[in-house]
C-alpha cells in the first residue's frame, strides 16, 4: 500500500471519526461526549500492525465467542462454542461432534453470554477462557494458544445458566446459577405449585490448576426465585460468591409485574469455602444427576462422559453458608471492585445504585444483624451492609466495571449511558451517551484485581440508525470509550458478529506468544491420521467406508474413488499433512448432509456423507490454498446398492480404479486393462 | 616458526571444531506468503531448515516447479565432510606439532581447496536442483530454472533466493587468513633471517656504524 494510499486512508478515517463527533454532538451536546477529535487516531492501527488487547465478545444468542482487537475493533476470529458453525465443520465433524451432547442430546445452539478469563491472584493469566451457556445449562472452557472450545460441561438441575460463570480469583471454580428455578431433580408437577417444589440451584464447579478440566463439585439447594448474575470475591472477599436474585415473589407467571412488587429482592453470598468445609463433613446429599461433559482428548476428539449425581447442599445442613443482602428492585448484575471490598449491585428499575460493604458485611454476619429470615436463610439489615448509593445515577442500572483508579462505570440501559462514579464518595463525575440501550460494558481486566483502566466498551443491543440500515434485522454493536482521562471520550462505535453480550479483554502481549501455529504431524493421534499419502487408504466394513486421505498443496490422496454404493456411511478422514504456518485445506463434498471440513497443518478431521444417488460426484478443496487451490480436487463414483464395482483407490500399491473386477456396465477399458471375468 | 606461531596455528586449526556445531551456509527465501521467510542451513553433515518445518515446505512448494526433493540422505558428501574437517583439524595441529613452514603451506593450501571444492560442489547441487526438473510440472516458465544463486540474490518467481556465508563459513575463513598471516611472518621472518645469513658483515658493520 503506496503511503498516498495510507493517507487517504487516514484522511477517511477522520472523516468517519469527525463524522462520530457531529453524530453525538447533535444527539447529546459536545459536552456530554468530550473532545473526540483525535479519535480517529486513537483508534487506527496501521496495516500490519498489531492491537494492543485481545478482547472476547460473546455471540449471545448466536453462541459463539468473537474475538476482537482493541482499539481497532477489528473482528480477528469468530470462535463456534455452542453453536454448529459450518466454516470448520465444529459440532458437525466426527471430531467435534460430541461437543455438543446433552442430557437432552445434541443442542446445536445455545445462548453464550459472560465469557470469563481465567485467573491467578485475581488478574488474567492467559490461559483459558470460560463462557456460559444459558438456554440448555452449559459451562464451556476455551483454550487461548488455540483459541479453540475444548470442553463443555453441562450443568444438572439448573434452568437458564444465566449467573456464570465467574471465576473464583485462582480458577477454583467457575459457577453457575439458574435464572428460572424449576423442580429440582425434575418432575411431572404442575406449574402453580412453583413455591412448594421448585428451586434455584447454585452449581460450584471445580476447575484443574494444571490442566482446566472442570468437574462438578457440589451444588447448592436455594429458594425458587431467579439467580441472575453473579461475580466472586477477590482479597478480602475471596472465598464468598454474590449471586443476585429477582423474583422474591415467587411468580409463576408474567413476572414483568408479578417479579416487581418487592422494594427488595436478594443478593445471595454464598460463602463457599464454608460449603467446601460442609461437603468435607459429609453434609451434602448425593442426588442422581444425568449430565454431559465433553471433553476434547489428546487425540484431538471430543468425547462425552456421563455425570450421574451431585453432591447437594442447603442452608439448614450448612450454616454460615449462605446469607441474602438485601438489595432493591430486582436487582442485575453484581460486581466486585477490584480491592474486594465494595459489592455494587445494578438494581434495574432502581433509582440508586446500591453498594454492599464486605467488611461491614462481615460484620453484620458477627453480630448477627438480620431482618429476619427468607426460607430459613438469614437477611442481613439493608443498612447494616450498605456502604453507600449513588444517588441519580440514570435510569436502568445493570453492570459495574472498575478502571483501579477509584473510579467505577455502571452502564444505564434505560437512559442509554455509561455513568462514571467515585467509590470514595459514590458522587457521579461523568455521563457518556451508547447507541443504544447498553447491557454490559467491559474494561479489560475491569471486574478483576488489576483493571488496565485505559478503555471501556460499551455493549449495545439497539443500534437503529447508527450504520446503513439492513432491513429489519439490525446489528448489534461495541463502542470503545477513552477512560484514560476525567471524561470519557467516545473513540470508535463498531458492528459485532451475532450480540456482545458480555466481554473480556487482555492485553495482548500476554498471550500473542504463545499462539499455536500448527499441529505437529507426528504428534497426530487420531485413529485415522496418516503421516504420508502412501500410507491412505480405503476400507469397507459392512456399509461403512474409511476413506482415509491427505491433504498437501495442491491434491487429495486418493483424488479418485470407487466402489462406494448408494446408502454406505463414508468416513472421509482427511489429514493436512502441512506443516506450514496458515495453511488450512477444506474438503467439500457434493450433497453432503452436514458440512465441509477445515483441517489446521498436522490435524485430521472426519465427515460422513451418506450418497443418496447413483453417479459420480466431485470433492474439492474449499479454503484458497495455493495458486493450484482450483485443481485441488477429486472425484468419488458411486454405484447401487449391491454393484460388483470393487473398492479402488488411487494410491500407488492399492487396487486402481477402472481395473474393474466383474464390472457389468459397459464403460471403455481403455488400453485393454480392464480385467474381465 | 615461532612458538608464538605454533600455538596460534594450534588454535587456528581448534577454531575449526566450532564447524560441527555452527552451520557453514544459508539460503534463505522469502515471499509475499512467507514474509517470516523459509530457510536452509547447510551443515559439516547435514542439510536442514531454518525452522523445523523449513525444508518440508520447501519441498512442497518446490514440487510445483518440478525440483526433486532435497533429501539430506541423497548428499554423499555431508557422511564424507565431518572426517575430511577432522582431518584439517589434526593436519592444524600436526603442523603446530612440526612447527615448520612447508606443511603450514601445505595445510593452508588444503584447507584453500576444500572451500573451492565445497563451493564447486555446491555450485553443481544447486545446478542440477535448478535443472533438473520434471516434464509434468505444475508450473513451467520456457527458459526458466531455479537455480540458486551460489552467493548473493536471485528472484526465483515468486521467491528472493538469497545464498550466504553463515557464521560456519566465517569461522573457516578466520582459520585461513590467521594461517596466512602466520605463514607470511614466518616466511619475512626467514627471509629476514636467511639475508642475515647471506650478509652477516654488512649487517655486523651496520650495527657498528649505528
Amino acid at each position: 500500500m503506496s503511503r498516498r494510499t495510507i493517507r487517504n486512508l487516514l484522511v477517511a478515517l477522520g472523516l468517519i471519526g469527525s463524522a462520530t463527533v457531529y453524530a453525538s454532538c447533535s444527539r447529546a451536546g459536545a459536552s456530554r461526549v468530550g473532545d473526540t477529535s483525535d479519535a480517529a487516531q486513537r483508534v487506527y492501527v496501521s496495516p500490519g500492525k498489531y492491537d494492543e488487547f485481545y478482547a472476547f465478545l460473546s455471540g449471545g444468542f448466536d453462541g459463539q465467542v468473537g474475538v476482537y482487537g482493541l482499539p481497532s475493533g477489528r473482528l480477528l476470529k469468530h470462535v463456534p462454542v455452542f453453536s454448529q458453525h459450518t466454516e470448520n465443520g465444529w459440532g458437525y465433524s466426527e471430531q467435534t461432534k460430541a461437543m455438543l451432547v446433552t442430557s437432552y442430546g445434541p443442542v446445536p445452539w445455545d445462548d453464550a453470554h459472560h465469557p470469563q478469563l481465567s485467573q491467578t491472584k485475581g488478574v488474567p493469566d492467559g490461559r483459558w477462557l470460560f463462557i456460559n451457556g444459558n438456554n440448555t445449562p452449559r459451562i464451556a472452557r476455551l483454550d487461548l494458544t488455540r483459541f479453540e472450545t475444548e470442553e463443555i460441561l453441562e450443568i444438572p438441575n439448573s434452568a437458564g445458566n444465566h449467573s456464570s460463570p465467574f471465576v473464583t480469583e485462582n480458577n477454583e471454580y467457575v459457577v453457575a446459577g439458574t435464572r428460572f428455578s424449576v423442580p429440582a431433580p425434575q418432575r411431572d408437577v404442575s406449574i402453580e405449585r412453583y413455591k412448594e417444589d421448585f428451586s434455584g440451584v447454585l452449581t460450584f464447579v471445580r476447575v484443574d490448576s494444571a490442566t482446566g478440566h472442570m468437574a462438578i463439585a457440589f451444588q447448592i439447594r436455594l429458594p425458587a426465585f431467579d439467580y441472575d448474575l453473579s461475580h466472586s470475591g477477590k482479597g478480602p472477599s475471596h472465598g464468598w460468591t454474590f449471586f443476585t436474585s429477582y423474583n422474591s415473589e415467587q411468580g409463576n407467571s408474567k413476572l414483568e409485574v408479578s417479579a416487581s412488587q418487592n422494594d427488595k429482592d436478594y443478593i445471595a453470598a454464598i460463602n463457599w469455602q464454608q460449603a467446601e468445609r460442609c461437603v468435607g463433613q459429609n453434609k451434602a446429599s448425593s442426588e442422581p444427576a444425568r449430565y454431559a461433559h465433553n471433553l476434547v482428548g489428546e487425540d484431538g476428539i471430543a468425547r462425552t462422559e456421563w455425570g450421574a449425581s451431585v453432591k447437594m447442599l442447603t442452608a439448614d445442613a450448612c450454616p454460615g453458608m449462605v446469607y441474602f443482602l438485601p438489595t432493591p428492585k430486582s436487582p442485575h448484575g453484581v460486581d466486585v471492585d477490584p480491592t474486594g471490598e465494595f459489592i455494587v449491585a445494578g438494581g434495574k428499575l432502581a433509582t440508586v445504585i446500591p453498594v454492599h460493604s464486605f467488611r461491614k458485611m462481615q460484620k453484620a454476619i458477627a453480630d448477627k444483624a438480620f431482618s429476619g429470615d427468607s426460607h430459613g436463610i438469614p437477611v442481613l439489615k439493608y443498612e447494616a451492609t450498605l456502604a453507600g448509593e449513588v444517588q441519580n445515577p440514570g435510569m436502568g442500572p445493570l453492570h459495574t466495571e472498575f478502571d483501579g483508579k477509584g473510579n467505577a462505570y455502571t452502564s444505564m440501559f434505560l437512559s442509554s449511558e455509561i455513568v462514571k462514579w467515585r467509590l470514595e464518595d459514590f458522587k457521579v463525575l461523568d455521563r457518556a451517551p451508547t447507541y443504544y440501550s447498553i447491557g454490559h460494558l467491559m474494561i479489560p481486566g475491569g471486574d478483576t484485581r488489576r483493571p488496565y483502566g485505559k478503555y471501556v466498551l460499551a455493549l449495545n443491543k439497539i443500534t437503529k440508525d447508527r450504520y446503513l440500515p439492513t432491513g429489519p434485522e439490525l446489528t448489534q454493536s461495541a463502542q470503545l470509550y477513552d477512560i484514560s482521562g476525567d471524561r470519557m471520550k467516545l473513540l470508535l462505535d463498531f458492528p459485532t458478529i451475532g450480540e456482545p453480550h458480555y466481554a473480556q479483554a487482555l492485553p495482548a502481549e500476554m498471550i500473542k506468544s504463545k499462539q499455536m501455529r500448527m499441529y505437529p504431524i507426528m504428534g497426530n493421534k487420531d485413529p485415522y491420521a496418516v503421516t504420508s499419502e502412501m500410507k491412505t487408504k480405503v476400507e469397507r466394513k459392512g456399509r461403512v467406508v474409511h476413506v482415509t486421505m491427505t491433504s498437501v498443496r495442491s491434491h487429495f490422496m486418493p483424488d479418485k474413488i470407487e466402489g462406494i454404493q448408494v446408502g454406505d456411511s463414508v468416513f472421509f478422514h482427511l489429514t493436512n499433512l502441512e506443516q506450514d504456518w496458515d495453511v488450512p485445506h477444506g474438503f467439500a463434498v457434493t450433497g453432503a448432509n452436514n458440512s465441509e471440513l477445515l483441517m489446521m497443518p498436522g490435524q485430521t478431521r472426519t465427515i460422513v456423507w451418506v450418497p443418496q444417488r447413483v453417479g459420480v460426484f466431485p470433492f474439492y478443496c474449499t479454503d484458497f490454498c495455493s495458486a493450484l487451490h482450483q485443481e485441488m480436487q477429486g472425484y468419488v463414483r458411486v454405484s447401487p446398492r449391491g454393484s460388483n464395482v470393487r473398492l479402488a483407490w488411487n494410491t500407488p500399491g492399492a487396487p486402481q480404479p477402472g481395473l474393474a473386477m466383474a464390472d457389468d456396465d459397459h464403460e471403455d477399458h481403455e488400453n485393454g486393462k480392464g480385467d474381465h471375468q | 616458526m615461532t612458538r608464538t606461531s605454533r600455538i596460534v596455528v594450534a588454535l587456528a586449526a581448534l577454531l575449526l571444531l566450532l564447524l560441527y556445531v555452527t552451520p557453514l551456509w544459508r539460503i534463505e527465501l522469502h515471499a509475499p506468503q512467507y514474509p517470516e521467510g523459509l530457510g536452509l542451513r547447510i551443515w559439516v553433515d547435514q542439510i536442514a531448515g531454518a525452522n523445523p518445518n523449513d525444508l518440508n515446505s520447501i519441498n512442497g512448494l518446490n514440487h510445483y516447479i518440478g525440483m526433486h526433493a532435497i533429501e539430506p540422505d541423497d548428499f554423499p558428501e555431508l557422511r564424507l565432510m565431518p572426517w575430511l574437517l577432522g582431518g584439517l583439524i589434526a593436519g592444524g595441529l600436526l603442523v603446530a606439532l612440526i612447527g615448520r613452514r612447508g606443511p603450514l603451506y601445505a595445510w593452508l593450501q588444503l584447507i584453500a581447496l576444500g572451500a573451492v571444492a565445497g563451493l564447486v560442489d555446491f555450485y553443481r547441487w544447486g545446478y542440477a536442483y535448478g535443472h533438473e526438473l520434471d516434464e509434468h510440472a505444475a508450473i513451467k516458465v520456457p527458459g526458466m530454472s531455479y537455480q540458486p544463486p551460489l552467493i548473493g540474490s536471485k528472484q526465483l518467481l515468486n521467491f528472493e533466493a538469497s545464498s550466504w556465508p553463515d557464521l560456519g563459513a566465517w569461522i573457516a575463513a578466520l582459520t585461513l587468513a590467521i594461517g596466512l598471516t602466520v605463514a607470511v611472518l614466518e616466511y619475512r621472518r626467514a627471509r629476514v633471517r636467511s639475508a642475515a645469513r647471506r650478509a652477516p658483515v654488512r649487517r655486523v658493520a651496520a650495527t657498528a656504524i649505528a
